[in-house]
């Protein structure tokens, strides 16, 4: 009996009558928060966007610009995936690998759009690169507009997304073991090589979640744009900004109304899940959760 | 003779040059994208001197907006700690199916357009959305009021702290909690005097990046508010309307007001968190 009670992992619920019941009840409350925060929510926007069938969906898509405007947000938001998946590599790795002075200091920097509000950051961009700024105005002369088009957008998007693919890819590193590329470095590989031929694939999965969270805020970015991109339908308009469109009361039957949103909403939404269901698959396989 | 030290020398002093070409490279990309964003909001700001400031904190509405924000601020924090301890105690310790599934709808306010979140909730609660018949009958207003910037805000804070006590949680694994627990104590005497104190840090800086998001948020809060000047107009809201109106100056400073805040909050929280784990090795 002695020996069975000490092999046999004694679960909780044996030792305490009670401690199932408390298990249960978390698990309970834990599940009742997300589904009133999470699950309703969620259900309510896809009712209302596929109550028609595909027929809401079909109409938006042929009107207000909406085609363009969810094309705009699918490849900015694509772009701002590859550019910041490239420099937050390369940022994780000098962080992980290179120690210089200041490097502290950088790290802090670069976890600064986590506090800034995404609104503010499109007012900075405002600032320094509107018509009226010194910075803006010079551009401006050499024929680079940034405020009002799609660079701005980009600018915006690769600002508020910085973060997340450095945090994705610095504990995987940190955990990587240094003996693979001394052995690659000592067998005679350069720099380059050791990176693409041994730390690369095992960053790869990490990298690839990183980018993928970078393409679903990009997708639904809306604070950090709405300033910079001027909205002009067919050109700067994004699907989130349009959304709001739709849903502002004074515009409502001249230009579509809840349902066309709704049904935009569905769709962008759609992206967004799948995106989240594949970056979950990735990290679990991987080291797991991102800001750690 | 004289050969041979030179060729070794020779990949090394190349391996130093690419070393200085990648730190340069992301220090250019930081600086560009990062500082000086941040440098020319902060100029515009201080430009008009320090009584411009005075006079934009001291307009009725400015002080509402910001004291909106608070409200809603301390309200998501509370909501979203207590309730995200809880889910991160589940998904750490628990084991049932469907649990990389529950992950996944954790991650999801990361991933949805706060625009959805805020149409999520006019579907629910506004004109012939489903629980509005429910809450018109008992008199409560929750679209274009309080109630609803406070749910939209909750939604997008969600995963801030879960995500961060989580991974302390795992790591901590249960070998302290079981002998507390042996000695007799109580779940909750655990948690308080066990779990509590080892996740802190971690519980600590979610509760940061949850504040940093819900007194930033703008998208959602937009929609469901109807930004009712000095009613339901948070900061952020504020800001869009100055720019409209051409008063940039107020805008700028409110602005950096928001910034500076959240700044101030996370790497003050960082510091404390250093400077902790250092005193405990």
């Amino acid at each position: 009996m002695q020996a069975t009670a000490t092999t046999r992992p004694i679960s909780r619920a044996r030792l305490r009558p009670g401690a199932a019941i408390g298990r249960y009840s978390l698990r309970g409350v834990a599940f009742l928060y997300l589904g009133l925060f999470i699950l309703i929510p969620v259900a309510a926007v896809l009712q209302a966007g596929f109550s028609n069938g595909l027929d809401d969906l079909r109409a938006a898509l042929n009107s207000f610009g909406a085609r363009n405007a969810i094309e705009l947000t699918l490849v900015m938001a694509a772009l701002t995936a590859v550019i910041n998946g490239v420099f937050g590599t390369l940022l994780a790795y000098i962080f992980v690998r290179m120690p210089f002075p200041g490097r502290d200091l950088l790290s802090t920097i670069v976890d600064l759009p986590f506090a800034v509000p995404t609104l503010v950051a499109g007012v900075m961009l405002v600032a320094l690169y509107g018509p009226n700024s010194t910075v803006g105005g010079w551009l401006a002369d050499h024929g680079i507009h940034v405020i009002f088009a799609r660079l701005g957008i980009l600018l915006a998007l690769l600002f508020v997304t910085l973060p997340l693919v450095v945090r994705a890819v610095q504990p995987v590193l940190l955990e990587l073991d240094l003996a693979e590329e001394e052995a690659a470095r000592v067998l005679g590989a350069g720099s380059w090589t050791t990176f693409r031929k041994i730390v690369l694939p095992a960053l790869r999965p990490a990298i690839t979640a990183g980018a993928l969270l970078v393409f679903a805020r990009s997708m639904g970015e809306f604070g950090a744009i709405v300033f910079v991109s001027g909205n002009i339908p067919n050109q700067t308009l994004t699907a989130p900004v349009l959304i709001s469109q739709l849903l502002n009361p004074t515009n409502y039957g001249s230009s579509g109304g809840p349902a066309e949103a709704a049904a935009v909403s569905s769709l962008l939404f759609g992206f967004s899940f799948v995106v989240v269901l594949v970056t979950e698959r990735l990290s679990s396989r991987s080291s797991g959760w991102f800001f750690s | 003779m004289t050969t041979v030290p030179a060729r070794p020398s020779h990949p090394r002093s190349r391996e130093r040059l690419i070393r200085g070409a990648l730190i340069a490279t992301a220090l250019v990309y930081v600086l560009v994208l990062l500082v000086a964003p941040l440098a020319g909001i902060v100029y515009y700001a201080l430009k008009a001197g320090l009584g411009e400031i005075g006079t934009t904190y001291n307009q009725p509405d400015i002080r509402h907006a910001f004291y909106l924000t608070g409200i809603i601020m301390i309200v998501t924090v509370i909501v979203t700690s207590v309730f995200g301890v809880i889910v991160a105690l589940v998904l750490a310790r628990d084991n049932f199916r469907g649990k990389a599934l529950v992950s996944a709808f954790v991650d999801l306010p990361l991933a949805v357009s706060p625009v959805i979140v805020g149409l999520m909730a006019v579907l629910l609660f506004g004109r012939g959305g489903w629980f509005e018949p429910f809450f018109a009958a008992q008199g409560i207003q929750i679209v274009y009021a309080l109630p609803s910037m406070i749910l939209v805000t909750i939604f997008i804070a969600i995963p801030f702290v879960i995500r961060e006590v989580v991974p302390v949680l795992e790591e901590l694994g249960t070998e302290e909690e079981q002998a507390a627990w042996t000695l007799g104590a109580s779940r909750w005497q655990t948690f308080r005097r066990v779990t509590l104190p080892n996740i802190r840090w971690g519980l600590l800086y979610g509760i940061a990046l949850s504040a940093a998001r819900s007194i930033g948020e703008v998208g959602a809060v937009l929609i469901v508010s109807g930004s009712l000047q000095g009613q339901t107009e948070t900061a952020t809201l504020y800001i869009l309307r100055a720019f409209d109106q051409y008063q940039d100056q107020q805008g700028y400073i409110v602005a950096l007001t928001l910034a500076a805040f959240s700044i101030v909050l996370l790497i003050g929280i960082e510091t404390l968190k250093r400077r902790s784990t250092r005193r405990a090795r």
